[in-house]
């Protein structure tokens, strides 16, 4: 018998005879399904994220490729990595970047492993959506936008669609339907890596990106 | 630190015996430093969990919920486990299944050796802790290294976590700043704590870039969708996961839930109970290794399930919702015993309340039947656990485990262990002069006439105490008198 057998063994001989009842998660989450709009909704993201040390900006479709580019100089970021196959790809290709590098991913992890930990200052993603009950952003990396262009740079820049923010984690989950197929990895991200590991003393840039930039595309515009 | 930290410094925890349990609070509660260090970390790590929570009826509906989850996922636990290696080896990744800790460090030492690894990267995982997983792989010649800062921080220091969310909460700024310059090469002494992460960073990236497996704990299971949920801050999780061509992952049986559903609840009450946190910087949700499409990621995962006992806990309705935990912490932020005591004076991987009623499971009731003793019962651990686990009634029915006298097949290894017959005889006798009131009064009346002949020393009750002695008078009379 293998020690699989035998546990398994064990939990059934001692297992109660009626499974528990489960009761519904939609009651605990029903009520806080605000009819909140877009606007109250992409608010409540933004004070959860910035709460987190992130820093968010609000554009538009066509111009967040020249606010990214503004801020690659602001930050001095000599090498931007980001995925070549997406929509954002073309967008940021017809962009002056003036100082800064535009890398894209190219080839498997191994071949650019070493790049990506010294010598790209910035990784740039698509957010798949967001939570704004807890200012979470939500990635599912692929072949297009690995893992690791989230991680290793010091900088992450996020681009996110404001109409893709949920209520709750739960609503993301559920109303997309996650369990039908999920990603090699799914994430969620909430503002830069941190620690309090040293005396609850919060410091920021612990081993993930020490900075994490999110531009928002608003398509409704007007101030948030 | 104290002493009791250093005399178990590297050394695997084997057995608690009484001696140096009550050596080690003893020395615990006498060190001002450590207790303000403690009592500091407490109170803010107490206020950070009350602010999470404004809304009592959110609360009480997040908690009773994640209890429900929780027990349903127990009740059927057999299958999920077995649901959960069928999605998982479809995903890829490779399961298997260890009795004890000898077996789970058996296994992983096997995967090492195939790929002939010299260096293992760790993201905090307390179930490593409690195989002594850095001993085992170090002992074969192949080095572990911890990742999470507070777990680095212990690991330099050759020591043991003082607490299973915050590793390192013992530790002043001053002693890591010494601690990193007498240890890390070409480092200089700074207590500037962003000063300091920046330097653990530096070295730890060095140690990603080159490892060559990646170990990690696991938060949640999801059996529907074969996934491995982890809840960290630093990124090093996601390090450790993500780099290494290898990642293991190791987790006890208890961790499984049926749906990816289930998580959202259990997540958000975790981060809040933990830390005060309304969501930690990420949740991770691994479902296998690099495949397709993907150009990172490991090319192999394995996933490692324990039972060390688990199986033991899950035999009794009453004990196996210890098994409810979700490893939050809340019941030692909140315990004031451990407040005084730290988490090294348990002599156990899990300090506090949880450890008080897990640690019984997992080394027997011989070695540990000291540690549901450490305890008011004021039921703030009851009373905070995000899952509703009784933990006051575990710590009674343990007592009872231990001090019963031994009978055949047990609910518990080492049930007896602390039985004493004339203690045991004691307590009868006790509870038939109290049963019957014609005794219990001639009792009474005889000890307020011989109250002059109560012994001066009364063994363990008077060397920190006045000795008992009956009153002149009893009350029954005194209000009589009064009527």
């Amino acid at each position: 018998m293998s020690a699989r057998d035998r546990i398994l063994a064990k939990l059934r001989k001692a297992r109660p005879e009626l499974p528990q009842h489960l009761p519904s998660l939609d009651d605990h989450y029903a009520p806080r399904a605000r009819g909140e709009s877009r606007q109250e909704r992409l608010a409540r993201f933004r004070t959860g994220i910035e709460g987190f040390h992130a820093d968010v900006h609000v554009s538009t479709a066509s111009d967040w490729p020249q606010v990214l580019a503004t801020l690659c100089a602001e930050k001095n970021i000599q090498t931007l990595m980001y995925g070549a196959a997406t929509p954002a790809a073309a967008q940021l290709e017809a962009t002056a970047f003036g100082g800064t590098t535009l890398r894209p991913w190219a080839g498997q992890f191994e071949d650019l492993k070493a790049d990506l930990f010294h010598r790209v200052d910035a990784g740039f993603t698509l957010a798949r959506g967001a939570i704004a009950e807890t200012g979470s952003l939500i990635l599912w990396p692929s072949g297009d936008e690995p893992r690791t262009l989230s991680l290793i740079p010091p900088i992450h820049f996020v681009l996110l669609d404001a109409a893709t923010i949920q209520p709750t984690f739960y609503d993301a989950l559920n109303s997309e339907n996650w369990a039908a197929g999920l990603p090699t990895n799914a994430l969620l991200i909430s503002g830069p890596s941190k620690t309090a590991d040293i005396q609850q003393t919060l410091a920021y840039g612990a081993h993930g990106p020490k900075e994490l930039i999110v531009i928002v595309i608003n398509v409704e515009g007007g101030t948030v | 630190m104290s002493s009791p930290a250093q005399q178990s410094a590297g050394k695997p925890v084997a057995f608690v015996s009484a001696q140096a349990l009550r050596a080690r609070m003893h020395d615990a509660v006498n060190d001002p430093h450590l207790r303000q260090s403690f009592r500091g970390a407490m109170d803010f790590l107490m206020a950070k969990r009350a602010a999470q929570f404004p809304d009592q009826g959110e609360l009480d509906s997040l908690r009773s919920l994640s209890e429900s989850i929780r027990q349903y996922s127990l009740s059927r636990l057999p299958d999920l486990l077995e649901q959960l290696e069928s999605n998982l080896t479809r995903n890829g990744v490779q399961v298997h299944w260890a009795e004890t800790p000898e077996e789970a460090n058996a296994i992983m030492l096997g995967i090492a050796q195939r790929h002939a690894a010299k260096l293992i990267v760790k993201g905090k995982s307390m179930v490593s802790e409690e195989i002594e997983f850095n001993h085992a792989m170090e002992a074969a010649g192949v080095g572990a290294l911890e990742s999470d800062m507070g777990e680095y921080i212990v690991q330099l220091a050759g020591e043991k976590p003082s607490h299973i969310i915050m590793p390192a909460i013992h530790q002043t700024k001053q002693q890591i700043a010494r601690l990193f310059a007498e240890h890390i090469p070409g480092v200089d002494y700074t207590d500037n704590v962003d000063a300091l992460i920046q330097i653990g960073r530096r070295v730890l990236r060095e140690k990603f870039e080159v490892a060559d497996i990646g170990l990690s704990g696991v938060n949640f299971a999801v059996a529907e969708t074969g996934t491995l949920c982890l809840v960290e801050n630093e990124g090093n999780g996601r390090m450790c996961t993500t780099v290494p061509k290898v990642h293991i992952a190791i987790t006890g049986i208890e961790k499984v839930v049926e749906k990816l559903e289930h998580v959202a609840p259990l997540f958000s009450i975790l981060t809040r109970s933990a830390t005060g946190q309304a969501v930690s910087t990420y949740f991770n949700m691994i479902s296998g290794p690099r495949r397709g499409e993907d150009k990172d990621g490991p090319e192999e995962v394995h996933l490692v399930l324990l039972d060390n006992g688990r199986s033991q806990a899950y035999a009794d309705e009453q004990l196996r919702k210890t098994l409810q935990c979700i490893r939050c912490g809340a019941c030692m932020n909140h315990c004031p015993v451990y407040t005084r005591i730290g988490g090294h004076a348990y002599g156990t991987t899990y300090p506090g309340p949880i450890g008080k009623i897990i640690s019984p499971h997992m080394m027997g009731l011989e070695q540990t039947h000291l540690l549901p003793t450490a305890s008011s019962l004021c039921g703030a651990c009851g009373e905070v656990c995000p899952v509703k686990i009784p933990i006051p009634e575990l710590l009674i029915r343990l007592r009872g485990e231990a001090n019963s006298a031994p009978h055949a097949n047990p609910a518990m290894v080492g049930q007896g262990a602390a039985y004493d017959p004339k203690i045991s005889l004691l307590w009868k006798l006790w509870a038939r002069l109290y049963a019957r009131p014609a005794t219990y009064r001639a009792f009474t009346w005889l000890a307020t006439r011989f109250r002059a002949l109560t012994p001066t020393q009364q063994s363990g009750w008077t060397a920190a105490r006045t000795p008992l002695k009956p009153a002149s008078r009893r009350l029954r009379d005194m209000v009589k008198d009064r009527r």
